[in-house]
């Protein structure tokens, strides 16, 4: 908590500092006006301690409404919520930043879990390991397909992954004859992968930080990750400079896909049901977390932290909804107006800076 | 058939309506495969009446033309068409009289198209798939904030003359249908809106050099989007006789897929209305004859999606010069160049 209050106070006279661009000789403390530089030069610094403020502010709301919110139990609750939401944020991530958007994560999410869990109750002894990798070789051939129709034929992002959206959930059904798989049909070891603890710690959770840590280093460290934000920012001189444009963006739908079989399979062995409408209209809660983190929709910029806080607050927003007795109805008006907002204000921001970028010129 | 430079470069004469001669081969197709599935197919009654199912839809595909043609992507309808429906449903069992709450139903449709137009014309830098994507959310959340999972209804009985009545042996829908699309039909290729949405559709940044106000033609077409998924709120709910806050839901899938099978290209600036108007009968058909075969929804889902697919991918091939046209990499046109280089730069530097 203190910790908390620190950056509360820091982060708030920050932005007031922020307000007023390029005038540091009243600020006393050197370590202070570099802080106010380095954010009014670089608004996504900015916009990271925004969020991670706004963080703070909505658990202080919320643990004021419900002295519930911030026990052990749900906080354990909420970031086990909130794993599968911020594995996809990665792969919608990397779509969005080369101006594309997927729609059909959340059909994917439901193949690959109703076809994983299909076998397991077929073959119980199966190692939950196999179902993994099913579930992502699932998830990645749906992926190379939109990618494969994207890159190469050319086609809308928003179109191609609306069609396959329909036709993924349309063979869900048509696999599970509108059957569920419920969870006496599923093997212990199945349930495990998403329930059980390695070293104390929520499997799920080990899984996020297993791979944010290696998309962390692929988008940032090898050439390839950095050619995505190339592409992204300008396609056409993404190309002039030799790189393969079309193989990026077939191998940002491939991972995207990939990183969806995987959250089916978890999602599933979590909730240890798969139906036919398993994580319908997910995509949005994805794209929403993703936004929120600072991706901008124009291609080109967003970084690994960024949706990982936004995935956190997502997170809150869903978990703790119910906590403070605000009927569920309401979640998909406020993740609308979080979408509409987090969209808005990235604009917004980016203007900021372009004017300060102008301003920087003038002599 | 116009002078306009998009239709000097093509074939005249029949020629030009290939796709449309495609299409109604098609049409022809599957009517002949129906008439085989079922003996009381064949019969003047099937192609009257078999329209009732699925025009109101249809009054969506008008809009959605436009806004492709634009170059845009829309798609809240679904969600316009549920809260438009939803409010007039309450607005009515609040007392409202029903003509009233009609009338409501189509401001509202309206005004959220008015929202998505503004949204369009005041934040340029963002794509109107991303923006209609939120506000696809937002109204359909709006629905569902009003209505929770309650179903409302009621309405007097007249109401369900909109989509079940005749004229004579003619259905009323298709009555309003017909002379909603002539309306559309002039507007597009008869007015100086119309040649101006082509305009800004093939080149948005050369229509605002050379004058044209584009937002204005942005904000009309959404707004006629949301007066059409007003109308398509009213002949749903009248079908139906009570409304949900999920009704409507895959409304936008459909609008797309006939427009886009209909010829109309995503890369803007071309097609011709007459495409998706046959698309809308030949889509209908084609659903009523699979529910003729008692195919599950699920596979029409999928066949609606490969649908969608496979005419863009057509299209595409069939359509060179336009994909080799920077509109391709269209969506953000607006996004100032300035500082592009550096923030590769910058994001590696601080990557983490």
């Amino acid at each position: 908590m203190q910790l908390q209050v620190k950056m509360n106070a820091d982060g708030s006279s920050g932005g007031g500092g922020n307000g007023r661009p390029q005038s540091s000789e009243h600020q006393s403390s050197s370590l202070f006006s570099s802080l106010v530089k380095r954010l009014t030069r670089n608004s996504e610094a900015f916009r990271e301690l925004g969020l991670l403020i706004f963080i703070v502010l909505l658990a202080a709301i919320f643990q004021i409404r419900n002295p519930k919110f911030l026990s052990v139990a749900n906080i354990k609750d909420l970031l086990a919520n909130t794993a599968i939401l911020s594995i996809l944020a990665v792969g919608m991530m990397m779509v969005i930043i080369t101006r594309g958007i997927d729609l059909s994560i959340g059909s994917t999410m439901a193949l690959s879990g109703m076809v994983t869990s299909l076998t397991v109750s077929a073959n119980p002894d199966i190692s939950p390991f196999l179902s993994l990798a099913q579930g992502m070789a699932i998830g990645l051939a749906a992926g190379l397909v939109i990618g494969v129709l994207v890159a190469y034929f050319k086609i809308l992002p928003i179109i191609a992954t609306l069609g396959l959206m329909n036709i993924l959930r349309g063979l869900t059904y048509l696999i599970s004859k509108g059957k569920w798989v419920s969870a006496y049909q599923m093997s212990a070891g199945f349930k495990n992968l998403s329930t059980g603890t390695t070293f104390g710690i929520n499997n799920l959770i080990l899984f996020v930080i297993g791979i944010y840590i290696l998309y962390t280093y692929f988008i940032n460290q090898t050439r390839t990750g950095r050619y995505i934000y190339a592409v992204g920012s300008s396609p056409e001189t993404a190309e002039l400079i030799g790189i393969k444009r079309k193989r990026i963006i077939l191998l940002v739908y491939a991972l995207m896909g990939l990183l969806a079989g995987l959250a089916g399979v978890l999602w599933v062995s979590k909730f240890a049901s798969a139906q036919g409408d398993t994580a319908v209209g997910y995509e949005m809660n994805v794209i929403a977390a993703t936004v929120l983190g600072g991706v901008s929709v124009a291609g080109g910029r967003g970084k690994v932290s960024g949706i990982l806080l936004g995935s956190i607050l997502f997170g809150i927003l869903a978990n703790a909804l119910p906590l403070i007795n605000i009927s569920p109805f309401w979640q998909q008006f406020i993740q609308g107006l979080v979408i509409l907002a987090a969209i808005i204000s990235n604009v917004l921001l980016q203007r900021r800076n372009d004017r300060l970028t102008l301003k920087k010129r003038v002599i | 058939m116009e002078k306009t430079s998009i239709d000097i470069n093509k074939p005249r004469g029949l020629h030009q309506y290939q796709w449309e001669i495609f299409l109604i081969v098609l049409f022809l197709a599957v009517n002949v495969v129906n008439s085989f599935l079922s003996p009381y197919y064949l019969t003047l009654d099937t192609f009257v009446s078999t329209p009732m199912n699925f025009l109101d839809k249809a009054f969506l595909v008008l809009p959605m033309t436009m806004i492709i043609i634009l170059g845009n992507i829309d798609v809240s309808v679904g969600s316009i068409v549920a809260l438009s429906s939803v409010l007039m449903a309450v607005s009515y069992n609040a007392g409202l009289p029903m003509p009233l709450a009609m009338v409501l139903a189509l401001v509202v449709g309206t005004t959220c198209g008015f929202i998505n137009g503004f949204l369009q014309i005041k934040f340029k830098e963002l794509s109107a798939t991303i923006i209609t994507l939120s506000t696809m959310t937002v109204f359909r959340g709006i629905a569902y904030v009003i209505l929770e999972d309650r179903s409302a209804g009621k309405f007097p009985s007249w109401f369900s003359f909109l989509a079940w009545g005749y004229i004579g042996k003619i259905p009323f829908i298709l009555i309003v249908f017909a002379l909603t699309a002539i309306v559309f039909a002039v507007l597009l290729h008869r007015t100086r809106f119309g040649r101006m949405v082509y305009a800004v559709g093939s080149n948005r940044t050369a229509c605002e050099y050379s004058g044209i106000r584009t937002d204005r033609i942005i904000l009309g077409v959404s707004m006629l989007a949301g007066l059409m998924a007003g109308f398509t709120a009213l002949f749903l709910t009248s079908r139906m006789g009570s409304t949900r806050p999920n009704v409507a839901l895959n409304y936008e899938l459909d609008a797309i897929a006939m427009t886009v099978l209909g010829g109309i290209s995503t890369n803007g600036g071309k097609g011709r209305i007459t495409g998706p108007l046959i698309s809308i009968f030949l889509i209908g058909f084609l659903n009523y004859g699979l529910g003729l075969r008692n195919v599950s929804a699920q596979v029409l889902l999928i066949i609606l999606g490969f649908l969608l697919i496979l005419s863009v991918l057509v299209q595409n091939f069939t359509d060179r010069p336009a994909s080799i046209s920077p509109k391709k990499l269209s969506a953000p046109t607006h996004r100032s160049d300035a500082g592009d280089g550096s923030d590769i730069h910058e994001n590696s530097a601080q990557g983490g």
